[in-house]
């Protein structure tokens, strides 16, 4: 049988981001595929010699625009973890809302992507729709739509009034409802489902033995979700990973579909618990004193039975009511320089990032190694595509959420 | 005669082809965001095309570096004249937070002319198509259809 070599990206129309692939096809099966990277390769990690490391927390918001919160929180932990600072309680529930928010919107991006991929344009117009709303929220709270930099070393730069609370929860529960109402498309349509159920396949052995992370990995049947560590405040909202285990395409959106609205959920009981007090340590400061607990089932159940009750959340469309944005108490002094080194891990929307952060006691650090998610999931996708039809190869490639400028740096 | 319609289909429907130079995506999801039903730029006749051989205007995310500097030059020799070059972001203007990194080149004038800059990061949706309109009046003078 001839074979025919064809060269996928790096500009695809599918693909929002420079990724190669050079498919070796027999007819119409994919042989073998050889992914090529480099094309967004900037060299962030050797910025950290020449920025310091307030800065650094800029240029690492900017390894990843969709997913730009969890980084600043990833890095921000590592370097508190260095200095020995302890965040406010409160500060820890803003850094979930945020980052839950952003997986929202990453989460509703890539469904969007992911029906864009096998033609279906009015569904990947309904889920960006959505998610505009989320967009909204976080213009209205921090001042930008993909950027918003709240993180900073010892809390985040920014509150929440109670009236933003009660907007946002309105406008949540807008998102919800209009998200369930495509529930029965995405998961159960049957053209939908005739495209991504089989295709793709990753099995169970295949996952933990190549490394997948994230919707990936908990596409095929494993419940780990670095969420479950309890960093932030996730710790004590009785966080239990969601899985899925078709272990093909769908399985994969699926679960995706699932977290969007078990965001949803995260975020109502981060607003419900947030406890008042400041919203940044003084790097180098005063322990905070009282003893966190773990919500109970009793607790998660008033929470979410009060909110259910609570009928002015229907059909409100008001605009934000503060739009003057409350700064936070912004630690006024950074004392000291770090020195040591850490290791922090966070949930991305995409899987585990994992941060590396080396101090040599000055105003550099001497490493910040990063390791993304994409990263860890290209070897799976490699073993998904031999075998899959040449039309199957923009649904199994989006399948793993590609973000090559993280993959890159 | 035949000349005169097809400028007038060219300024009233522009088609625009995207391409991610090393960017951080954040400009990539907001050029996407102006497809969406929030601005919805079809409404004003522009079309966001894959192949830079159908485009009028193309726009650039994101800083040039070692290796896709190529693929823009590229990309910019493909598509016929006349054309405009929308450079979007921070990063796309001046190279932005990356530009003493290593392996980036600078913004996206250091390879091709660009026509407008469109600052922010990422840029607002709203500017990226304020500066489509704006490429637009540079398209205009080079068919020499000044009013």
């Amino acid at each position: 049988m001839a074979r025919t070599i064809l060269p996928f990206g790096p500009q695809h129309p599918v693909l929002p981001e420079p990724l190669h692939l050079k498919l070796t096809i027999e007819n119409e099966t994919v042989v073998e595929a050889l992914p090529t990277l480099g094309y967004v390769h900037r060299g962030l990690e050797k910025l950290c010699e020449i920025r310091d490391f307030n800065q650094m927390i800029q240029i690492v918001e900017r390894v990843c625009g969709i997913c730009s919160c969890l980084h600043a929180l990833c890095y921000c932990e590592g370097v508190e973890q260095i200095m020995g600072v302890e965040v406010p309680r409160r500060a820890k529930y803003l850094r979930t809302i945020w980052g839950e928010l952003h997986r929202m919107h990453s989460h509703l991006l890539w469904l969007g992507l992911f029906a864009d991929a096998f033609g279906f344009e009015s569904l990947f117009m309904q889920f960006w729709r959505i998610r505009e709303r989320i967009m909204d929220i976080m213009e209205a709270t921090c001042g930008n739509r993909v950027v918003v930099s709240v993180n900073v070393i010892g809390g985040v730069r920014r509150d929440l009034s109670p009236e933003q609370c009660q907007w946002i929860e309105e406008q949540l529960a807008i998102s919800e409802k209009e998200l369930k109402q495509l529930s029965d498309t995405i998961l159960s349509d049957y053209t939908v489902k005739k495209r991504t159920v089989g295709v793709g396949v990753l099995t169970k052995e295949q996952a933990y033995q190549l490394g997948a992370a994230g919707p990936t990995l908990r596409g095929s049947g494993w419940a780990q979700d670095v969420r479950q560590t309890g960093y932030a405040a996730f710790g004590e909202l009785g966080f239990e990973p969601i899985v899925e285990y078709g272990c093909d395409s769908y399985a994969r959106s699926a679960v995706r579909f699932r977290e969007t609205l078990q965001s949803i959920d995260l975020v109502r009981l981060a607003i419900a618990r947030m406890p008042a007090g400041e919203t940044a340590a003084d790097v180098a400061g005063a322990m905070e004193d009282d003893t966190p607990k773990p919500v109970s089932a009793g607790e998660r159940r008033d929470i979410m039975q009060a909110y259910n009750r609570d009928k002015r959340h229907r059909f409100v469309t008001a605009p934000p009511p503060n739009l003057d944005l409350p700064a936070g108490h912004v630690a006024a002094k950074v004392k000291g320089k770090p020195d040591g080194e850490a290791v922090t891990r966070v949930e991305q929307p995409r899987g585990e990032l994992l941060y590396y952060i080396k101090g040599n006691g000055s105003k550099n650090m001497e490493r910040v190694r990063i390791r993304t998610p994409t990263f860890a999931n290209i070897p799976p996708l490699l073993a998904m595509l031999p075998g899959c039809e040449l039309a199957d190869v923009p649904v199994i490639v989006l399948s793993i959420d590609p973000c090559i400028s993280c993959t890159e740096r | 005669m035949f000349g005169n319609m097809i400028n007038k289909g060219r300024i009233k429907s522009p088609w625009v082809v995207h391409f991610d130079c090393g960017s951080c995506n954040g400009c990539d999801i907001e050029v996407l965001a102006c497809l969406t039903p929030i601005y919805d730029i079809e409404r004003f006749g522009i079309i966001n095309v894959g192949n830079p051989k159908h485009a009028d205007v193309l726009l650039v995310t994101g800083t040039v570096n070692q290796r896709n500097k190529h693929v823009l030059k590229n990309i910019y020799d493909q598509m016929p004249g006349p054309k405009a070059v929308i450079a979007i972001g921070a990063c796309g203007c001046t190279g932005g937070v990356f530009r003493e990194a290593y392996n980036v080149v600078g913004g996206v004038d250091k390879v091709i002319p660009v026509d407008v800059y469109v600052p922010g990061c990422p840029a607002r949706p709203e500017a990226i198509i304020d500066g489509v309109v704006a490429a637009l009046e540079k398209v205009k003078t080079l068919l020499g259809m000044t009013a």
